[in-house]
């Protein structure tokens, strides 16, 4: 079969590219997402195309001959025409109010404070564990008043199967945390879980702003056992373990 | 060189133990302040900006000069003069990038004495004997780099003796460095303090938890760096060059500091890596706010730069393949390596929260994408950097045997064997990788250990097999030195520009981490600066001091280049003996 020309080749290659992040992948990625690994793609290919002197002179020959051979006026001439209106539209397009609210960038994961108070009791978060872990007899009733609190308070959101899909996520934004999700729960300390489900949004540090997570803080209807109840279903449920402390 | 540029490393030592004694008298008496303005900039950003520059010659002084010892025992061991005259020429670099550097280290100490009163107060009450032991090693460190100057042409006939000049410059370096890191280290992990902060152990509050993995970290990477200026010098040479001599020269230079530069980056993702986890070792938040709090759009950044660096430092080397007679046959690997190289920059740059519009976020069902999701963590981007290091590991060994042909009985038992720890280390890597999601958290972080053994014992054992491989090989033809696409060296200078860039926000990124504290958790900042600013404004501020930074090592260049007018590189007189 014989090769295509360079920038033929290259064209392709990069359309294909754009056809596998934009299709192939589902549910669609974020724009953001789309524009860091088409400029890599894009990166990329220029590279091989120009790691070859035969290769790019070929792959700059269209250009060249566009900008200097006289039969190729007209065409310069509407590019010089096109190209500035397409910059026009892109920055109207920019520029004019959207109806969705703009992209967040947000920190998932804020950092802890090193102490926090729990109905007036001051709590050491570093090094902190799950003390119903301790009590292995109690464990089956443990995970079982976890699990009916969690039924009762925050399945609504969560959902279910712990995946954040819940009745009421559709509504919310940041949407609710899938705990099935390799970087959430399975990554964090217990200690860390306590201090997000006392805390809530209103406990998050300013450093986590942008933040507006409808998450309500458990602190004042839920007593520190049976937060760690619902910690100890939030593992069993998930299929996942805690980290542990280093 | 000049009377003056010989006095100016001399004169910043003594201003430095001027300085240190000026302070010392000065600490006896109560700061009246905690903190002073500073016009115009404010406090926070002069001492910012002053101490970016001076770590940032600081890296040079103290690169510069381990790649140069490199490069003269590389002379010494192939007995090629060129390496020689290299070593010499950047030994030469040195000096005037000395005195700028004690300068700005001055000023660093002025603005920190004068604007943090208070906090230079504490750190220099822990650290005081420290800091004369600071002073004498640089005294030390300009005595030895005196001795390594001008012995360089008395000891020519007894170069193990003149190595030795050089390996005692670069151990007073070193030990510079690893005071002034213990001072650093100590403001992120204090150590050898009571409860009420007073120092109960000197030793424990320098060898604190930090410490080690940043000696360890800046060591590499100050060869790396110092590689890649080398490499940017050569580069901007080259294209200025009016004769083919100048110019094969200066590639073949330009090539020598990139090979200095990519092997050193090959380990530095390791040591970076032993320096995060010992930072989440020491303290879960700070590890959070490091790696998934809001500094976490920081590696973002840095994926993108060290995938530049990867992706930089192979193509030049592809594209230096083209002035290697016998290269043709490796040409069709090019493209797979890219791919490699582009698949492992796609998963590293994959955020783990994603920016995203509300009607966005509702289709992936949150902040996390349920497929690429998984590529957000550190399992896949540990896989993936240790397949970029075999790849261009890979590029590097190509290249090296581009125009050589093995003759031993044995090369090709040999050449398979190679092709199989090559093989066997990526199927590791990627089993690893995958396993790390089926295990809890704990044993994942132990994985990337199995990870990294398994690429650096591939990289030690191919390269033992390939040295005795191609011993006494044969060459298909030589190297036209000069003959490179003038874009590789624009590549050269990218590289120094992304490395330079680089150390600047990952400094950041390592201040940052200690919050609203001078000495975390111990001493708090009270200034109306008592926050960390926006990765916005910290990447502005950061490009800044670095268009300053390589602004004036153009400026340090262009002096060190003007004493060479009368006799350019290239001519025959300029040769040594055996080149003429």
């Amino acid at each position: 079969m014989r090769r295509l020309p360079p920038l033929p080749a290259f064209s392709l290659l990069l359309l294909g590219a754009f056809l596998l992040f934009r299709f192939a992948i589902q549910p669609p990625i974020p724009a953001s997402l789309l524009t860091l690994y088409m400029a890599i793609t894009v990166a990329a290919l220029l590279l091989y195309f120009s790691s070859d002197e035969a290769t790019w002179r070929g792959f700059l020959q269209p250009g060249i001959a566009l900008l200097l051979r006289p039969d190729l006026r007209w065409l310069r001439v509407a590019l010089g025409c096109l190209l500035p209106a397409g910059a026009a539209a892109a920055a109207l397009g920019a520029a004019l109010p959207a109806q969705s609210p703009p992209a967040e960038l947000r920190a998932v994961h804020p950092a802890p404070p090193a102490t926090v108070t729990f109905r007036g009791k001051p709590l050491t978060i570093q090094g902190l564990e799950n003390p119903l872990r301790r009590d292995e007899a109690a464990r089956a009733r443990h995970l079982a008043a976890g699990t009916a609190l969690y039924a009762a308070n925050c399945m609504f959101c969560h959902g279910d199967a712990l995946d954040g899909r819940g009745p009421f996520a559709a509504a919310l934004n940041p949407a609710p945390a899938s705990f099935r999700d390799p970087g959430t729960i399975a990554q964090l300390q217990e200690s860390y879980l306590f201090w997000r489900i006392a805390k809530g949004g209103p406990g998050l540090p300013r450093e986590s702003a942008p933040w507006n997570s409808a998450m309500p803080a458990w602190e004042p209807f839920l007593t520190e056992e049976e937060i760690w109840q619902v910690i100890l279903y939030l593992y069993e449920g998930a299929g996942v373990a805690p980290r542990r402390w280093e | 060189m000049s009377p003056s540029s010989r006095a100016t490393p001399m004169l910043g030592a003594s201003g430095l133990l001027a300085l240190l004694t000026l302070t010392g008298a000065a600490l006896a008496a109560e700061p009246a302040a905690d903190y002073r303005p500073f016009p115009l900039l404010g406090g926070r950003l002069a001492l910012w900006a002053a101490a970016q520059l001076h770590l940032n010659f600081a890296a040079f002084i103290l690169g510069v000069p381990l790649f140069a010892l490199i490069v003269e025992a590389i002379g010494w061991r192939t007995k090629d003069p060129r390496y020689d005259r290299m070593a010499r020429e950047f030994t030469k670099l040195t000096f005037a990038a000395f005195s700028t550097t004690a300068i700005l280290g001055a000023l660093l100490t002025f603005l920190l004495v004068g604007l943090y009163p208070k906090f230079f107060g504490f750190l220099s009450g822990i650290f005081y004997p420290t800091m004369w032991g600071y002073a004498f090693l640089f005294f030390g460190e300009t005595f030895a780099l005196y001795l390594y100057w001008y012995s360089w042409d008395r000891l020519r006939t007894r170069k193990g003796w003149h190595l030795l000049l050089g390996l005692l410059l670069n151990l007073f370096g070193l030990a510079i460095m690893a005071i002034a890191n213990s001072w650093g280290t100590f403001m992120m992990s204090p150590a050898g303090l009571d409860e009420a902060g007073r120092l109960v152990s000197l030793w424990a509050a320098v060898n604190n938890p930090t410490w080690m993995p940043i000696n360890v970290h800046r060591l590499i990477a100050n060869v790396s760096f110092g590689g890649a200026l080398v490499a940017a010098y050569a580069g901007t040479k080259f294209l200025g060059a009016r004769d083919a001599a100048a110019r094969a020269h200066y590639d073949w230079m330009g090539y020598v500091g990139n090979f200095i530069a990519t092997s050193a980056l090959m380990v530095l993702p390791f040591a970076g890596y032993w320096l995060g986890r010992e930072i989440y070792a020491f303290n879960q938040q700070m590890g959070i706010t490091m790696m998934g709090g809001f500094l976490s759009w920081l590696w973002i950044i840095q994926a993108v730069l060290i995938g530049v660096l990867f992706l930089g430092s192979n193509y030049y080397l592809w594209l230096g393949m083209a002035r290697i007679r016998g290269a043709e046959r490796y040409r069709p690997y090019v493209k797979w390596l890219l791919l490699i190289l582009t698949a492992g920059f796609l998963v590293w740059a994959t955020p783990h929260s994603l920016v995203a519009s509300l009607e966005e976020a509702r289709r992936m069902g949150g902040a996390h994408h349920p497929v690429l999701g998984v590529l957000g963590v550190m399992s896949a981007k540990n896989t993936a950097v240790n397949l970029m290091i075999l790849t261009t590991f890979l590029s590097l060994l190509l290249y090296r045997r581009a125009n050589r042909e093995a003759v031993v009985a044995w090369a090709a038992w040999g050449k398979a064997a190679q092709w199989l720890c090559l093989a066997a280390a990526a199927a590791l890597v990627l089993f690893y990788g995958i396993y790390g999601y089926f295990v809890e958290a704990i044993v994942r972080i132990g994985f990337s250990v199995y990870q990294v053994l398994a690429v650096l014992a591939t990289i030690l054992l191919v390269t033992a097999i390939d040295l005795a491989l191609f011993r006494k090989a044969t060459s298909l033809g030589p190297i036209a030195w000069g003959h490179i696409a003038p874009r590789a060296q624009y590549v050269l200078v990218l590289l120094a520009v992304t490395f330079t860039w680089l150390m600047g926000l990952m400094g950041f990124a390592r201040s940052a981490i200690r919050q609203h504290w001078h000495v975390y958790g111990v001493l708090r900042d009270t200034s109306p600066d008592a926050f960390t600013p926006a990765l916005g404004y910290a990447a502005n501020v950061v490009s800044v001091v670095t268009a300053v930074f390589l602004l004036l090592l153009v400026f340090i260049f262009w002096l060190a280049a003007l004493g060479e007018e009368q006799a350019p590189v290239g001519r025959p007189a300029d040769l040594p003996a055996g080149e003429r």
